[in-house]
């Protein structure tokens, strides 16, 4: 067979996102008809940075969920004969899937097409979640911080910017290492870092519903239930049911990407609490009687969203990045896995012969940033008009 | 003012003292000696000779001594072997066991030796570090100025064509992280495939010599990571500054508009950036470590991967060392720098 000229390649690669664009057709149809009611989300729909960022992400996030009907190849099979091969190649008779390589093939005649799309999943799966503990853990203890000050405040600021003295790649190589996982230190980091979603939801309920002692039990049985049983299945691997457990990598990655996060989101929360703490609806709870933690989480926090949302977008960038970080110098993951990063080590030492294999993940990676600030400036824009 | 610096130097230290604690602990973790003893000692020894070889390596003391002993607080180890030969911390080929001093540590200047380099952490890293100041040098000298020439733009005219343009090549930017841009700068410029070979795609030669053809590519990348934050800051300060009273009346004078930026609002507009450039520092840090190791640049960088990755644990105290020291000084810097260029602040 001929290889494929540029235009059919596209034009091929286009078709594989099929499931891609019908679900972002339909996204972006419902949202359009319905913006009006849709509170901050419709807004975004205003402004056209926030749209075209919204799409990128919407893109990567589908591509995500569908890249099993997207992939042409599977992702760590090797086809002999098709090592460092360019774009559009086809592939000896007889291999399985479609009949080209159309993003070529790596230095172990994988096919890059179907790694790049492979590695969305990674991310996809980490990124978000890792910046929502990051943001749980900050929260639980930037708002005290602010809210009560003295010693409680100087002793965690002072954590907070050890952490951050550490040069971020240092402090991979001494969590990542597999000597330093040997001994145990990411599962007892991990189950430290995982017990602040619980015990945030748990007083979010408990301040709440503090005089309702029905609705409140209710609510906390059942984050405890439901807590406990996932956070013994994810920090200890000890679920009793068996049902949920992570990979021991994917978990250590996980860990020491919430542990370099969490201190950023734990200075902005303070800073923003410091501001509204001051203000008179807070005087008002104080004098109402209400607790330290109900005014917290429910007089400063849903005032503090705006700027919180803009950096979890934000955020989100970043920690993909830091993700790519971790793979770039080889840690963490394992060596074959399709995640951006590594994909791009992989690809870098035949950079200046064969660029392809680091082009692919390397454009994928910085789309997704790109879509990610431009979601947060849109979204900026926008909060910041009412 | 004084009182302010004199804290801000005891929170320096305290930080410092905490962090290589860290580090140490981390790094003398047992499976990490062991992997220690076996790439120093070899490869194929035995349960009991890793014990042996971490014992007559002094590696076997408590851990806060130890860490007393790099310190420079306590006596260094000794030990005597079955031949009688007394080896020790503080004792070397060139320094005999009975002239040794009794202790040898950061205090006294001795800042250990590296195991994976092989040769006194000092000299490393003050060799290594030349190599990256100079590649941050012409980082700064190209970043710094087009930051703020792209934010004073965009910032002088908010919501204009030139502002939404130059907005989105400064997001661009600071959502491509330094392994991304640097695989494209190089396959673009320095691969074979496309053929242009403007640029070297390594800057292994730039050690001995700098030329524009091994050296643009490292510096372009690193800069490029940093440039769009420092504009999309200088950016909001501008626009505020232009909203301000003073601008209105010198436009209701009738200054003319590029006198009305250049003379009146670009002094004020730049008190930020200054902030946000020195805290960028560490930042780029992170990048130097990206860049120098893509494109084989031997600096400061490079021996921090090669440190951590081989576990050498002097040479890696005494990056952590350098890089707390240069984190907290440049946060000193930008508040002092801060107080100095704005009067309207005053620390009581």
């Amino acid at each position: 067979m001929e290889p494929l000229s540029w235009g059919a390649i596209l034009v091929e690669i286009l078709i594989r996102f099929t499931p891609v664009w019908i679900g972002m057709a339909a996204i972006f149809a419902l949202s359009l008809t319905f913006k009006r009611r849709l509170g901050l989300y419709g807004k975004l729909f205003d402004s056209t940075i926030g749209m075209i960022g919204f799409a990128i992400v919407l893109f990567w996030v589908l591509t995500a969920l569908f890249s099993n009907m997207i992939i042409t190849h599977d992702p760590l099979v090797q086809v002999s004969g098709m090592k460092n091969k360019l774009p559009g190649t086809p592939v000896p008779e007889g291999t399985e899937g479609l009949g080209y390589y159309l993003l070529g093939g790596d230095n172990l005649a994988r096919d890059v097409f179907s790694r790049m799309v492979a590695g969305s999943t990674i991310v996809m799966q980490i990124a978000p979640v890792a910046t929502l503990f990051a943001f749980m853990v900050g929260i639980t203890l930037g708002l005290p911080a602010a809210y009560y000050g003295g010693a409680l405040d100087t002793f965690l600021s002072f954590l907070a910017n050890l952490i951050l003295a550490f040069p971020v790649i240092l402090l991979f190589y001494l969590l990542v290492t597999p000597e330093i996982v040997a001994t145990g230190l990411p599962t007892y980091m991990a189950a430290v870092l995982f017990l602040f979603p619980i015990l945030f939801l748990v007083v979010l309920w408990n301040s709440r519903f503090f005089t309702q002692a029905g609705k409140r039990a209710a609510y906390i049985s059942v984050t405890l239930v439901l807590g406990l049983w996932v956070y013994l299945g994810v920090a200890w691997n000890a679920d009793p049911l068996g049902i949920i457990s992570v990979p021991p990598n994917i978990l250590i990655v996980f860990v020491s990407v919430v542990f370099v996060n969490a201190p950023t989101v734990f200075r902005i929360v303070r800073g923003i609490a410091l501001d509204i703490k001051t203000r008179d609806y807070v005087a008002a709870a104080q004098t109402r009687g209400e607790g330290p933690w109900y005014t917290m989480l429910w007089e400063i926090l849903p005032n503090a969203r705006g700027p919180l949302i803009v950096d979890f977008c934000l955020r989100i960038g970043y920690t993909t990045i830091l993700l790519g970080t971790l793979g770039f110098f080889g840690l963490g993951l394992a060596p074959e896995s399709p995640d951006w990063g590594s994909t791009i080590n992989d690809g870098r030492k035949l950079l200046s012969i064969y660029p392809h294999p680091a082009l692919a993940p390397a454009l994928a990676l910085m789309s997704l940033v790109l879509g990610l600030n431009l979601l947060a400036d849109g979204l900026r824009e926008e909060s910041l008009k009412d | 003012m004084g009182l302010f610096i004199l804290r801000r130097i005891v929170i320096m230290i305290l930080t410092a003292l905490c962090l290589t604690f860290i580090v140490f602990v981390l790094t003398n973790l047992q499976p990490n000696l062991e992997k220690l003893a076996k790439t120093q000692g070899n490869v194929r020894m035995t349960d009991e000779q890793v014990a042996t070889w971490l014992e007559m390596n002094g590696y076997t003391d408590p851990m806060l001594s130890r860490y007393g002993q790099w310190l420079g607080l306590l006596p260094g180890w000794t030990r005597e072997d079955a031949e009688g030969n007394v080896t020790g911390r503080c004792i070397s080929r060139d320094v005999p066991a009975d002239v040794a001093p009794e202790r040898c540590g950061v205090l006294q200047g001795d800042w250990g030796w590296s195991t994976v380099l092989r040769d006194e952490v000092s000299a490393i890293i003050g060799t290594r570090l030349g190599l990256t100041g100079i590649l941050m040098f012409w980082v700064m000298l190209l970043m710094v100025p087009m930051a703020l020439i792209m934010g004073v733009l965009a910032g002088m005219r908010e919501g204009s064509r030139l502002d939404r343009s130059l907005s989105t090549v400064s997001i661009a930017s600071t959502a491509t992280p330094e392994y991304v841009s640097g695989v494209i700068l190089i396959a673009v410029f320095a691969s074979s495939a496309v053929g242009l070979k403007w640029f070297k795609g390594t800057a292994t030669s730039a050690m001995d010599g700098i030329t524009f053809e091994n050296f643009t590519l490292p510096v372009v990348t690193i800069a490029l990571y940093g440039m769009g934050y420092i504009a999309r800051m200088t950016r909001a300060s501008m626009t505020e500054v232009m909203t301000a009273q003073y601008i209105r009346t010198a436009r209701l004078k009738g200054v003319s508009f590029p006198n009305i930026v250049l003379k009146h609002a670009l002094r004020n507009a730049l008190i930020a950036p200054f902030t946000v450039i020195m805290l960028q520092i560490p930042w780029l840090l992170n990048g130097v470590v990206i860049v120098e190791t893509l494109f084989n640049y031997k600096g400061f960088g490079w021996t921090l991967v090669q440190a951590a990755s081989n576990n050498d644990i002097e040479l890696l105290l005494g990056c952590s060392v350098v890089a707390v020291v240069v984190v907290l000084v440049t946060q000193l810097i930008s508040d002092v720098g801060y107080i100095f260029l704005n009067p309207r602040i005053r620390i009581s």
